[in-house]
């Protein structure tokens, strides 16, 4: 089950999966797909991760994508582990991702492994504004702003998930890939970012809101 | 081979004449391989170095004897205890240790020029076999003692180490072993370990033990741990004697237990604790007031079951079923640390059943017999970790590293084919789809394996090692920083500020976490909420449980306290006594619930696994079962429905089962991690920075969940499944037990609760049946704090 919440003047719906979707504007958002991390992990010389993170990714993209029928999707930044990555994406992950953005108005939003333009089609920007509200990789103290970069993470009985960090001003996004670690939302960079009485919303199963705090 | 004369001399003017076994080393020194059973303090370690020391009288150039122990502390003992003789007599002969502790200078030093004998453990020799300069120092090597051989081949460090021997005789092919060890239940297994020709050597195994079980007034308590309630007679015992040893079976229950034995220690008399979650400093002072003569009792745990000299121990107390009669041997073994004189010890049981078990272990001990699970095949994570180390200390040609690989015990059977799935695990990953041809850890050049990129070394080296510690974190006086002690981090997290745990024997308060450590204050006050920190669950061994069978099945138990006597005579009254060749299944209601008690006696790992099984079983039966609680003995269930008959107790059915449930289970996920650290696909340190529990642990699962859905055949995912198994799930008693009861398994329908199931109720630990219930519970908890934050 969504959880709908209003952030200044549009409806959103933070889906379980981890992805944000506005339906009066059609549009999905997803943070920190870091595909090719097992990749360029290989290629420093450390383990061998099983490489499939970027299938596994693909295909939950691919479901989102088909159950909210959006048209437009925004990747708020670190979408590749590194522009080598974005570079030397597996063919058959390269197809399937250009098959998810055939017919939708697409943009990569730079992040800080990702800086700077990406070899794959879409447009590339550093922050975007749609209808009221922002879009960059790092929250900033712009009000209506929605971000990324910390994958934040919290802690239920019987389930600790990346979450969903909300309050009247801004949203902070959990990472949407498949290998990437978390930041308790206990942590202070993150607790100076929100508000006193902010929400983390828990993905999984179903989303699960409890106060951030 | 003859003692030289300036060592004889000095033995002479000490007084000591050396032991029968001793001398036998000697006639033996030329043999390729001995393994010496010898009880404790009858001068094994010294029998195992006498060859070496009669060899480097006349003096030898480079690394002669390689001394192997599973502990650091025993090196640098066993290097004061070496160097009197060695002095006194005068010998040219240079003697070093070598272990995690030691500088780094001193390490580099070792290695250009080495000492002519060479104390270390598994894991420094891992280390410097991975170095190119290895083959070198190795070259001249002449004989390699391995200490307290039985610890090593319990566990993977064991199969590590025999990898190393193989790799040893390779640079060094007229290398012998010595293996040395006091309690071995089966000699001639452990001597094949050691090596394919290895000789048994068996030493007079001196007078039994003095050994009773302690029956205070006060009976134990129905289930539990612990052992309170024998806390008044157990002082009683400490007053009357020089040193006692009271061992415990976790840290846990060791920390509860010294905290109560202050709260009733009157006579103030000293008492320390010991056990391995306590910081190091801590440790080494208790260790040097018990050496000192400044104590009266220790309270300790596994830690102090090996190795050292503790002074003048004469009375060890086991509080607890001890679980396995081998390590009963061992902890009676440090009392009375002197040849030809019994070692006396005390059982203290510390429920009602565990009184049967004591006295089990008891008749075990007198009757000469030891228990243990034969040892498996070398286990293939750690021959991937192998690989990739001899791939730090050079290129190496595939055919001669198999060749050499199957000279190590372990690894005798190991099929080319299985070598070669390792060998591409740690080259590509291994992985279906062929993802790291460019960046493959191994490749070929001019025919041998070679690291591709040779900084990795750095990194693997790191790495080493197959002990996978549960993550810990320091805890700390906040604001004054020296350490207590650790906590495990799954406990950590459990902890708000305020909450109170025991640490040390003092009750502390958690304030906050600050840089990975636990910050607390002292809170004297207050009753401490359990620290659950990592006390190894024994399960109690096949052996044992037999022998308890076996008693249950007496007429009459005149030898039992009456209390106990009386239990199982009114529990064969209303129900039955547990018989070996037949399994009983009591139903009966009670608390308006349905009740199923399973007397398996397979331990708590089997007993665990098949409350899962059977639940899961009774759940597609429409049954309702609610939860259940294992323990050694018994699974007890509860639920909505009785079960009608046993067809569910049928090997293929349960095995199904096993498939489906196994393969999502935790206990599977912590295998996996485990396989995965030793194996090399997780690292543990990367370049100083080590990589924190939380982290590790999430992404392992990640890991694990990733390659089933991707790429089930995995090797890693073949190799977790086979140590599962065989490890925590244990199905292996589950099998052994259906195989051997067969057909006669009677399920008693009774109008209530049997004697024997009642205890069963107080235990800790239920097994809640999940389903939707962990989804609604992390529902309602969100909507409560939801609720009281005033948002909703």
């Amino acid at each position: 089950m969504p959880y709908l919440f209003p952030l200044g003047p549009a409806q959103l719906q933070a889906l379980p999966s981890g992805a944000l979707f506005w339906a009066d504007q059609s549009l999905l958002v997803v943070s920190d797909l870091h595909f090719g991390k097992s990749d360029r992990l290989a290629r420093r010389g450390g383990a061998l991760l099983p490489p499939y993170e970027t299938r596994a990714t693909l295909m939950k993209l691919d479901r989102d994508l088909t159950t909210t029928g959006a048209r437009r999707v925004i990747c708020l930044g670190d979408s590749f582990d590194d522009l080598t990555a974005a570079g030397e994406m597996a063919e058959d992950d390269s197809l399937w991702l250009t098959r998810l953005m055939a017919g939708r108005d697409w943009t990569w939003i730079e992040g800080n492994h990702d800086a700077g333009p990406v070899s794959v089609g879409g447009t590339h920007l550093a922050v975007l504004r749609v209808a009221g509200l922002t879009f960059r990789h790092i929250a900033s103290p712009e009000p209506h702003e929605i971000s990324g970069h910390y994958h934040p993470k919290a802690r239920l009985p019987g389930r600790t998930a990346p979450c969903f960090l909300m309050d009247a001003a801004r949203v902070i996004m959990p990472a949407y890939g498949a290998y990437t670690g978390g930041l308790s939302c206990d942590d202070p960079d993150l607790q100076a970012l929100m508000q006193p009485r902010a929400l983390a919303v828990l993905t999984g199963a179903t989303c699960l809101a409890r106060p951030m705090r | 081979m003859h003692l030289p004369p300036a060592l004889t001399t000095w033995f002479d003017a000490q007084g000591w004449t050396l032991h029968p076994h001793q001398l036998a080393m000697l006639d033996r020194a030329h043999d390729p391989a001995t393994l010496l059973i010898a009880p404790t303090g009858g001068g094994k370690t010294l029998a195992g170095f006498l060859p070496s020391l009669t060899e480097l009288a006349g003096g030898y150039q480079g690394l002669h004897t390689l001394y192997i122990s599973p502990l650091k502390a025993l090196t640098a003992d066993i290097r004061r205890n070496l160097r009197r003789p060695v002095e006194g007599a005068g010998l040219p002969i240079r003697i070093e240790d070598r272990t995690g502790d030691t500088s780094y200078t001193q390490r580099r030093r070792q290695r250009a020029d080495p000492p002519h004998i060479l104390l270390t453990t598994p894991e420094s020799l891992a280390l410097l076999l991975t170095y190119p300069d290895a083959a070198k120092t190795f070259a001249g090597l002449q004989r390699v003692i391995i200490d307290e051989i039985h610890a090593l081949a319990e566990s993977k460090r064991g199969d590590q180490l025999m990898l190393q021997l193989a790799r040893l005789e390779t640079l060094s092919p007229n290398l012998r072993r010595i293996g040395l060890s006091a309690t071995v239940e089966d000699p001639p297994a452990l001597a094949r370990f050691l090596s394919s020709k290895a000789q048994v050597l068996l030493a007079d195994p001196g007078p039994d033990p003095d050994i009773q079980m302690l029956v205070p007034d006060v009976p134990p308590p129905w289930a539990g741990g612990g052992g309170k309630y024998a806390i008044p007679a157990i002082l009683e015992q400490v007053k009357a004697h020089r040193i006692t040893l009271i061992f415990h079976n976790t840290r846990a229950q060791a920390e509860i237990f010294f905290h109560n034995l202050w709260l009733a220690n009157e006579d103030a008399l000293p008492i320390g604790i010991h056990h391995g979650s306590l910081s190091r400093e801590q440790r080494e002072r208790v260790e040097a007031a018990m050496v000192a003569g400044q104590l009266r009792a220790v309270v300790c745990t596994g830690s102090l079951d090996l190795g050292l000299d503790w002074g003048d121990v004469d009375l060890v107390i086991q509080v607890g079923a001890p679980k396995n009669i081998k390590r009963l041997v061992q902890r009676i073994g440090r009392a009375n640390h002197r040849y030809n004189a019994p070692s006396k010890a005390l059982l203290v049981p510390a429920n009602r059943f565990e009184v049967v078990e004591c006295q089990a272990a008891l008749e075990a001990v007198m009757a000469h017999t030891l228990d243990g699970e034969p040892r498996g095949t070398g286990p293939r994570d750690v021959l991937c970790q192998h690989i990739l180390a001899s791939a730090c200390a050079g290129p190496f040609d595939g055919n001669a590293l198999y060749a050499e690989v199957i000279t190590a015990g372990p690894y005798a059977t190991l099929t080319r084919r299985d070598f070669d799935a390792c060998l591409d695990f740690v080259a590509t990953g291994g992985y279906a789809l062929r993802a790291y041809d460019r960046w493959q850890r191994l490749m070929i050049r001019e025919g041998k394996w070679t690291l591709r990129d040779p900084r990795a070394a750095a990194v693997i080296r790191q790495n080493l090692g197959t002990i996978i510690d549960i993550e810990t974190l320091k805890v700390a006086l906040k604001g004054r920083g020296a350490p207590l002690g650790e906590i495990e981090e799954s406990f950590a997290a459990t902890l708000t500020p305020g909450d109170t745990f025991l640490m040390g024997g003092e009750v502390v308060r958690f304030s906050g976490l600050r840089d990975l450590t636990v910050e607390v204050t002292r809170d004297p006050g207050r009753a401490p909420k359990v620290a659950v920190f990592n006390g190894t669950k024994f399960a109690t061994s096949t052996e044992l449980s037999d022998r308890i069978l076996r008693i249950l099945q007496q007429p009459n138990w005149p030898e039992l306290p009456s209390h106990t006597a009386q239990w199982l005579t009114h529990q064969r009254e209303v129900s039955r006594l547990p018989h070996p060749d037949r399994l009983l299944v009591e139903s009966f209601p009670h608390d308006g619930r349905e009740h199923l008690c399973i007397y398996g006696f397979a331990g708590r790992n089997a007993q665990q696994t098949l409350g899962l099984l059977v639940t899961k079983e009774m759940e597609a039966l429409g049954l309702d079962p609610l939860g259940f609680v294992a323990t050694d003995y018994a699974t007890l269930i509860w639920g909505l429905e009785p079960l009608q008959d046993t067809a569910l107790f049928n090997k293929a059915r349960l095995q199904d089962g096993l498939e489906t449930w196994l393969a999502g289970n935790a206990v599977m996920k912590r295998t996996f991690r485990n396989t995965a650290t030793i194996a090399g696909l997780i690292e543990r340190n990367n370049q100083g920075r080590r990589t924190t529990g939380r982290q590790a642990t999430f992404s392992s699962d990640i890991l694990y969940d990733t390659l089933r859905r991707f790429d089930p055949d995995h090797l890693l995912l073949a190799i977790t499944r086979e140590e599962a198994l065989r490890g925590l799930v244990d199905f292996g008693r589950i099998e052994a037990l259906l195989d051997r009861v067969g057909p006669r398994i009677d399920l008693l329908r009774l109008p209530k609760i049997t004697p024997l199931a009642a205890p069963l109720m107080l235990e800790p630990g239920v097994v809640p049946i999940q389903g939707k219930g962990r989804e609604r519970l992390a529902s309602d908890a969100a909507r409560q704090l939801l609720r009281d934050a005033g948002l909703a």
